[in-house]
């Protein structure tokens, strides 16, 4: 069946079978190989993407087709261009990874958490955190990564909220 | 593992998808979170030839609260349940549940109603329809009817969902005056399925007893079940340790669980009896009665 998926702001679209899953979908047919497949039956959370800007989805438990008409954000939307995303740069700067297998699961789950609070507890980001898995034990940076992305993100958009006033 | 090939439909209405469902009649499941029934086509539990992909029925995304009772469309999804400010306010055993099913990502995906309809004996939801005495709307081509939770869950991975017909919507009563509940869960990691489970809900008169009582248990039989011997023994009774304990034993007598890498029978028989002990404790805290420690 022919589906068409909005990834990262490009439309792919693709000839799939109805029982293509969506992280097959994006690694093979779509190139984008940043998502991960691990345990491949929804316990691990290294396939995690974003569907819709607005719901974090482990992409081995859901088909490519109901992604049909739908925008799915992958690790390789985050940045812009050269200028890494916020929580990419306090991976970076919190030493979040260590095999990296992990990351892009951690990335998106966390972008998803920073959507809906902007200021998460240490306790908050480690509930939401708690369906994605780390082998080399690295959730403590990730934690320590995820508190400083939402400090920077906070104190960007004050600045920003200062240069532009908001029209009342 | 892929899973075996099928044919997809995505249902745009309702009646789209009755009317699918009513052709394709026992080779068709709905597809709504999928977070069980995915992970069972890829291990080849399930093969169904055809999925009604029901995610377009934007309609069916609610919760409300009204007419006396909480709504759960069959597209509400277990985050909305677990983020509703109602729910953790008044019907802290359906948050407690949220929070314990799978684990946050799969429960931005995963439904309430998919749940039940699934029904895996280890499932969470079950359970706590159970104890909330909860009704489930089910339509077919032929109109719809109200199934009570106790009819609705048949045997494992079977519940009273005709061939050609769906799950509506999930429907908790508002409980009573002096009504609070509890739901406990052992599990080994997050994300797990339930090792035991156990849902109580506690009605105090206005003398102290108990007016009216409801225990359910998860991942000890075909199907969550109630304990209903554990149920006559609270009710009329005035709460204490002793009675606590007494209800927890009886409830872990109606447990018949299957050992498994979770644990043997009797540890899950045993645990049965803590998580009620543990639910019933927390409900009646809840209710302001302490020391039932």
């Amino acid at each position: 069946m022919k589906i068409s998926v909005t990834v990262n702001g490009t439309v792919y679209e693709r000839d799939v079978e109805p029982r293509t899953l969506l992280a097959y979908f994006l690694r093979e047919q779509c190139g984008l190989s940043g998502t991960h497949v691990g345990c491949d039956t929804s316990s691990c959370g290294v396939c995690v993407v974003v569907l819709d800007g607005e719901r974090a989805v482990k992409s081995c438990t859901m088909f490519a087709a109901s992604a049909d008409g739908h925008e799915v954000t992958t690790v390789e939307g985050l940045a812009s261009g050269a200028a890494l995303h916020p929580l990419q740069q306090a991976f970076w700067d919190q030493h979040g990874l260590q095999c990296g297998y992990c990351t892009p699961g951690m990335l998106m789950t966390s972008y998803v958490l920073l959507r809906r609070n902007a200021d998460p507890s240490e306790a908050e980001i480690r509930e939401a955190l708690s369906g994605n898995l780390c082998r080399c034990t690295g959730y403590n940076n990730i934690v320590k990564a995820v508190r400083q992305a939402a400090q920077d993100m906070q104190r960007t958009n004050a600045a920003v909220a200062e240069r532009e006033p908001v029209a009342t | 593992m892929f899973p075996a090939p099928f044919e997809y439909f995505r249902a745009e209405t309702v009646d789209e998808a009755l009317s699918l469902l009513g052709r394709y009649g026992g080779d068709a499941r709905v597809l709504a979170g999928g977070q069980s029934l995915i992970p069972a086509m890829r291990f080849r539990l399930a093969r169904p030839a055809v999925l009604v992909d029901i995610n377009a029925l934007a309609d069916l995304a609610y919760v409300r609260e009204s007419d006396g009772r909480l709504t759960f469309g069959a597209l509400a999804r277990d985050a909305e349940v677990e983020h509703d400010p109602t729910i953790r306010a008044r019907y802290k055993m359906i948050a407690d549940t949220s929070f314990a099913v799978a684990d946050p990502v799969v429960r931005q995906t995963g439904t309430v109603v998919g749940s039940l309809c699934h029904n895996d004996p280890a499932g969470d939801w079950a359970v706590t329809a159970l104890a909330g005495r909860a009704e489930i709307v089910v339509r077919g081509g032929g109109g719809a009817r109200v199934v009570p939770i106790d009819d609705f869950l048949v045997d494992s991975f079977t519940t009273a969902v005709g061939e050609g017909e769906m799950a509506l919507e999930a429907r908790f009563p508002t409980p009573p005056a002096r009504t609070a509940g509890a739901f406990e869960k052992i599990e080994r990691k997050v994300g797990d399925f339930a090792t035991v489970s156990a849902a109580a809900r506690v009605t105090l008169a206005a003398d102290g007893t108990i007016a009216d009582a409801q225990v359910a248990l998860g991942a000890v039989g075909p199907t969550a079940i109630r304990a209903g011997e554990a149920e006559a023994l609270l009710r009329g009774a005035t709460p204490s340790r002793e009675l606590l304990r007494a209800a927890a034993d009886a409830a872990a007598h109606r447990a018949d669980p299957v050992a498994d890498t979770r644990g043997s029978a009797d540890y899950k028989k045993a645990m049965a009896g803590v998580l009620v002990r543990r639910a019933l404790e927390t409900a009646l805290g809840r209710l302001g009665v302490e020391g039932l420690r």
